[in-house]
């Protein structure tokens, strides 16, 4: 009886496993938009591409690493993830008892979730995708000259542990996507770009991006200070760190 | 002949030169302390404000390991009100670190797992670019290490110099770092860390609950509170600063900033010694000394009378209004050389030395009721009158203030003569009386209270206290007049 039970749950796990597997994705349409580095002259170009609507959560992690034991805890090569990857987990496969199977992943290094993304035939957003989707608020696409909007992620800095709470506890976005501000920080492909090439800051050079200068001269507005944050964590990683605080969603092309 | 001349001259010359060339290589090899051999290593013990780890005292220059990390983590601004600070060591200001000149310190800064942001540290003890900043950016969970040798001696600001830079400030993220000369500072009794900071709060002054921090006040540098060590009341109460009579006090005060200029002042010393700006030059005598956002200075002031002395921001709607205001209690023997206390006190006639007269009310009289009300009931009307108009010299329980204001509980001058108590009321006293074998030289204005009301609050006094319980009637009061 007991194992027939125990059958029918891990079945029913399964099963729900199987259908998240491909994780919900929405279509962006792309267009032109000016990032924060660049000024009025330095428009870029995003093409269309389909962008999960949450992030990745627990459960789908579990799931991966039962799959691709290369990324085990125990196994993992330091190299591609420090020594607080995965560390809040019960065991190599399990979760703590804490942590909710929808709560968004955390701890994984950038070459952990680049390679889940690759697993799943998708890829991780480019700086300029991520930024592109997350400039919306619910009801417009680029909504940050709008004070709420900023205020909304300033004040995320300040409520602690946000990684405990469940996918889609944020608002869904114009292009009905959850969870891009306020919830956790999440992987970029190229997150450390914009201080490494430095072709963006006037009248500073490529690293002193990381301290007060270049803070001082252009971020005067309330966007700024809230978009900065987020330039300022990027910066701050490399490539095998991870963070209670640092998930990822993927993207694919439009084909 | 001439040629002769000009070589002498030459010669001259260039011996003064060569001599004035070794003195300053002299000079300057005494100065170097790039050069300051260092001998051993130790941990650098870390205090939280109010207090500052042991002198350097004649120690050598050493390795000195500084492990600081950095805590997100909500607190209190002031009763009610609650604030996310972002702090170095878990308080605001962050943890004081202590050094000597030629150290060379080796700084771990590490950033907890629990924080959302990534952090650095901007030392302005630190020759180097960014004072430290380029070398201790470091993502939450993570840990970074630098180090540097301590060139100048002085007291230094540090901060958080991390994107959006006003922001990790204003959320607290300051300290100071006390770099000694060589053989330390001159040995004093008692020293204590004081550091001002500027907050920007959603909600004003007083709201309450978590107020989040304010970008476009903060921008505006309109702000909410500006406190001494992180929060309304740090150093007040039974949280104040002490000292006693005859030591030497050292403060070592900061001014985090991010945005307003601190006129430091405490009220009742005068600053015996100054290291403006936290640097080597000494003022003497000073009354307020300024320190700028981001900026430090050392006083130094002997601590001569007791009492309760009021530490400030002599912008003084900020001390009274914002919350810069600590205290210092001073404890000890009274110096009335020094400091008299009240000697006398007395009214100011302009118009000559007679008993003072409030304006009358001729209406009260009107309303006098003739009939006497029960004695429950005029003790309790006399309590009230009491408390507004005897109370503020006689005191709550009578017992008066010494050498300046008579008791009147168990007062033999008051139980002996009724008639004479109700004329006091009446006509006001001034000139010397004795009461319970004490001498008192003070004045009592003529109060403007209607009969009823005197043996009202007569009547209170005396059935309060330990007095004889005389029931004052307002026929009494009324005969009294004539």
């Amino acid at each position: 009886m007991k194992t027939s039970m125990r059958l029918t749950v891990w079945m029913l796990l399964f099963f729900t496993v199987y259908a998240n597997c491909q994780s919900k994705m929405v279509l962006i349409k792309g267009g032109e938009y000016i990032p924060l580095y660049g000024r009025d002259s330095t428009k870029v170009k995003v093409k269309n591409f389909y962008i999960d609507v949450y992030p990745v959560t627990n459960q789908e992690f579990v799931t991966f690493v039962k799959k691709n034991p290369n990324w085990k805890r125990s196994k993992t090569i330091r190299l591609f993830a420090d020594s607080s990857y995965l560390s809040n987990w019960k065991s190599d496969t399990e979760l703590n008892e804490h942590q909710k199977e929808k709560s968004p992943i955390t701890n994984v290094s950038w070459f952990a979730a680049k390679n889940y993304c690759e697993n799943q035939g998708k890829r991780l957003p480019t700086v300029d995708e991520w930024e592109y989707v997350a400039m919306a608020n619910k009801t417009m696409p680029d909504a940050r000259t709008l004070k709420n909007y900023n205020k909304f992620i300033l004040s995320w800095y300040e409520k602690p542990k946000t990684y405990n709470q469940e996918i889609g506890s944020t608002f869904e976005n114009y292009w009905k996507v959850y969870d891009l501000h306020g919830l956790v920080w999440e992987w970029t492909s190229d997150f450390n770009s914009v201080l490494i090439t430095g072709e963006s800051r006037k009248d500073v050079d490529t690293d002193s991006d990381l301290f007060c200068g270049s803070a001082a001269v252009n971020a005067t507005d309330l966007m700024n200070y809230a978009a900065f944050m987020r330039y300022a964590i990027r910066g701050s990683l490399k490539a095998k760190y991870t963070m209670k605080n640092l998930g990822f969603r993927c993207v694919k092309d439009e084909k | 002949m001439k040629i002769f001349k000009t070589l002498c001259v030459l010669f001259i010359a260039s011996s003064i030169f060569t001599s004035c060339k070794n003195e300053e290589k002299k000079a300057l090899a005494y100065t170097d302390t790039s050069e300051i051999y260092i001998k051993g290593t130790m941990d650098a013990v870390l205090t939280s404000p109010p207090f500052v780890p042991a002198p350097i005292g004649d120690r050598t220059a050493k390795k000195l390991i500084v492990n600081m990390e950095i805590i997100e983590k909500e607190g209190t601004m002031s009763d009610g009100v609650t604030y996310i600070y972002w702090t170095f060591g878990g308080s605001v200001p962050g943890s004081f670190i202590r050094t000597r000149v030629g150290d060379l310190v080796e700084f771990t800064l590490s950033n907890h797992p629990d924080n959302k942001l990534p952090h650095n540290i901007d030392m302005h003890a630190v020759t180097g670019p960014g004072g430290g900043a380029t070398s201790s950016f470091v993502a939450p969970g993570h840990s970074k290490t630098f180090s540097f040798k301590t060139l100048n001696p002085g007291l230094y600001v540090y901060h958080c110099a991390t994107a959006p830079v006003g922001m990790h400030i204003a959320n607290g993220m300051y300290g100071l770092i006390l770099v000694e000369p060589e053989g330390g500072l001159p040995k004093v009794d008692k020293e204590y860390y004081i550091m001002q900071g500027d907050f920007y709060t959603k909600g004003d002054n007083g709201a309450k609950g978590l107020q989040p921090f304010d970008m476009t006040k903060a921008v505006k540098e309109d702000a909410d509170y500006v406190v001494f060590n992180g929060k309304v009341g740090a150093l007040t109460g039974n949280k104040a600063i002490t000292a006693n009579v005859g030591e030497t006090v050292r403060l070592y005060v900061g001014n985090g900033g991010p945005n307003l200029t601190s006129s430091f002042h405490v009220i009742g010393e005068i600053f015996d010694k100054v290291h403006i700006e936290g640097g080597s030059l000494i003022n003497e005598n000073v009354q307020t000394t300024s320190i700028p956002a981001g900026g430090s200075v050392i006083v130094e002031f002997k601590v001569e009378v007791p009492g309760t002395f009021i530490i400030v921001d002599h912008a003084i709607f900020r001390a009274f209004n914002k919350g810069a205001l600590a205290m210092l209690k001073v404890s000890g023997e009274d110096n009335k050389k020094l400091y008299s206390g009240v000697r006398q006190e007395g009214i100011y006639h302009p118009e000559g030395g007679t008993i003072q007269t409030m304006p009358e009310n001729d209406q009260k009289e009107m309303v006098v009721n003739s009939k006497e009300k029960p004695l429950a009931q005029k003790i309790a009307d006399g309590k009230q009158l009491y408390m507004t108009t005897c109370f503020a010299c006689h005191q709550s329980e009578g017992q008066g203030i010494p050498n300046a204001f008579p008791p009147l509980a168990k007062s033999d001058y008051l139980n002996a003569d009724v008639k004479r108590a109700i004329g006091i009321v009446l006509n006001g006293k001034t000139g010397e009386i004795t009461i319970n074998g004490k001498k008192y030289n003070s004045v009592m204005t003529k109060q403007t209270l209607s009969d009823s009301e005197i043996a009202d609050v007569l009547t209170y006094v005396y059935n309060s206290w330990g007095n004889n319980k005389t029931n004052v009637t307002v026929n009494q009061v009324k005969e009294a007049k004539k």
